[in-house]
């Protein structure tokens, strides 16, 4: 008997156990999982909470309804990978020998990588909107906030969903409109990157859509420190920035389970092939998700496509085959740009987010780059999509792992 | 492909003027180069940074972070922002002939 261990039952992890599941002789191999948490979280929906359109309960629900039941699932702590002896150590001192290892651990902010950030003003004045606990305090925040300087920060890439700090500018406009005290709140988005997004086209459209909403952008801002006393952030290079309510994105990191076992990069993430999506440092070890280096968004849709690619190469191997090169960094997700409405957009490593319609070419029905009310239902509807669908490792009908070109107006890189 | 001229040096440049080829480079176009990222004056340290970067590259095959540098005690991020100003990476890797650090998505 032979044993496949997955590392992590977060998006990236419950996917490929629901597939290898299906595919795997079971008289053959062995199947398992480990995360220490007993919750998953659907972590698009954490945008929505502070603007209380979701509750808590709309983004949790137990990890073990989506492992299948054949599979064994630990609930424990990692304690170290030891990659040299194919051999996983958890906390509670058992060892988990395999013959082929999935890293699927995710990352997470790390708001202490920034001086100052988590001082006397962490959730107080202070909030990330990236974990529950960040999310919901702001909520009861901004319940009773009357206004003033709304400071948005991201401090430095990469990040899970990168487009989520500008969709949160978004809401917050809406919020706040709603709220009847826009005009009391003076909104800027701090970056380090030198526009609104990492891709050009969509940092053009999302830039002027900035500018209608009147948040102001500051570019360029590398965050050297936080100073919760005085209220401002203060970049490298001397600019202040005051606030009277930071909502930070803090450095996001691997998991430290990674920096231990001597795997990961500077920033804990994991050197991996970017088209196999197998590990650099051992050939029977697989990475997938945003515990991966990979130059693709670290977000839930880029895990989807990565895990069919991933599948079809975890069988290559045991069957002694050459592993396909098939991942392209294909990304697509919904913008939410406020007031009911949202933009949708689909890229990979090559070619930029453009103009067309998702997922069928002419047809659609979703506009790409585009503002429109049916991509917000598109957003929306997407929750039941990833419980009921995603997860599982069920087929999205219409939705292809690469990228397609048709029906899109392309410019490549 | 375009080219530049640096003081009768001709060498090949991208889009954002970063050499193509680093066997091109010498410390006269790094010069020229900084000159125009708004350095004025090279001095020692800023050449013992260059020079790391190089050995780096040619090591690695890519760019340290500036966590990296950090870490390994190369200069702390502070240095680097006074040394070169408003994007140490970006500008040092230019100067050095370098390909620009991966942007990250």
């Amino acid at each position: 008997m032979k044993n496949l261990l997955i590392l992590g039952a977060g998006t990236a992890g419950t996917m490929m156990v629901n597939h290898l599941n299906r595919k795997l002789n079971k008289k053959d191999w062995k199947i398992t999982i480990v995360d220490q948490h007993k919750t998953h979280y659907y972590q698009p929906g954490f945008l929505f909470i502070p603007f209380d359109i979701y509750k808590e309960k709309d983004v949790i629900k137990n990890k073990k309804q989506f492992i299948p039941k054949s599979v064994e699932y630990v609930q424990e702590e990692i304690e170290l990978i030891e990659h040299g002896t194919n051999n996983v150590v958890l906390k509670n001192g058992k060892n988990l020998p395999y013959d082929i290892l999935i890293i699927a651990t995710g990352s997470k902010i790390v708001p202490d990588e920034i001086e100052g950030l988590k001082g006397e003003g962490w959730f107080k004045d202070v909030f990330d909107f990236y974990t529950i606990e960040g999310a919901s305090a702001l909520r009861d925040k901004l319940e009773n906030w009357k206004g003033g300087k709304f400071v948005v920060h991201l401090a430095e890439m990469p990040i899970k969903c990168p487009v989520a700090p500008l969709e949160f500018c978004f809401l917050a406009d809406w919020y706040f409109t709603k709220k009847g005290i826009r005009e009391k709140v003076e909104m800027t988005y701090v970056t380090p990157l030198t526009g609104a997004f990492t891709k050009q086209n969509c940092s053009d459209v999302l830039g002027y859509l900035m500018e209608e909403k009147n948040i102001k952008i500051v570019p360029d801002f590398d965050v050297e420190l936080v100073d919760e006393k005085d209220n401002f952030v203060q970049s490298y290079d001397g600019q202040k920035i005051g606030y009277d309510l930071l909502v930070t994105i803090p450095t996001n990191m691997g998991d430290e389970v990674i920096a231990r076992s001597d795997l990961g990069d500077d920033l804990n993430f994991i050197p991996t092939d970017k088209h196999t999506l197998q590990s650099k440092k051992k050939e029977n070890i697989f990475v997938i998700g945003d515990a991966t280096d990979v130059p693709a968004s670290k977000a839930g849709s880029v895990a989807h496509f990565q895990a069919d690619v991933l599948t079809k190469n975890i069988m290559k191997f045991i069957n002694g085959k050459d592993l396909v090169k098939e991942f392209d960094g294909h990304a697509n997700c919904f913008i939410e740009s406020g007031f009911g409405k949202a933009f949708l957009i689909d890229f990979n490593y090559d070619i930029e987010p453009v103009e067309g319609t998702f997922p069928l070419p002419i047809i659609g029905p979703f506009a790409l780059l585009k503002e429109s009310r049916l991509n917000h239902f598109g957003k929306l509807i997407f929750r039941y999509i990833y419980w009921y669908l995603l997860l599982k490792g069920l087929p999205m009908p219409g939705i292809s792992t690469q990228m397609t070109k048709i029906g899109k107006k392309i410019k490549t890189k | 492909m375009a080219t530049k001229d640096y003081g009768g040096n001709t060498v090949d440049v991208n889009d954002e003027g970063y050499l193509t080829e680093f066997k091109q480079w010498n410390e006269a176009i790094g010069e020229a180069i900084a000159k125009e990222e708004g350095i004025e004056q090279m001095t020692d340290r800023h050449w013992e940074i260059i020079k790391y970067l190089q050995k780096y590259f040619e090591d690695n095959g890519e760019m340290p972070s500036i966590r990296n540098m950090k870490k390994t005690g190369v200069a702390d991020t502070k240095e680097l922002y006074s040394l070169f100003p408003g994007g140490p990476l970006k500008k040092s890797s230019r100067i050095a002939g370098l390909k620009k650090p991966e942007s990250c998505i």
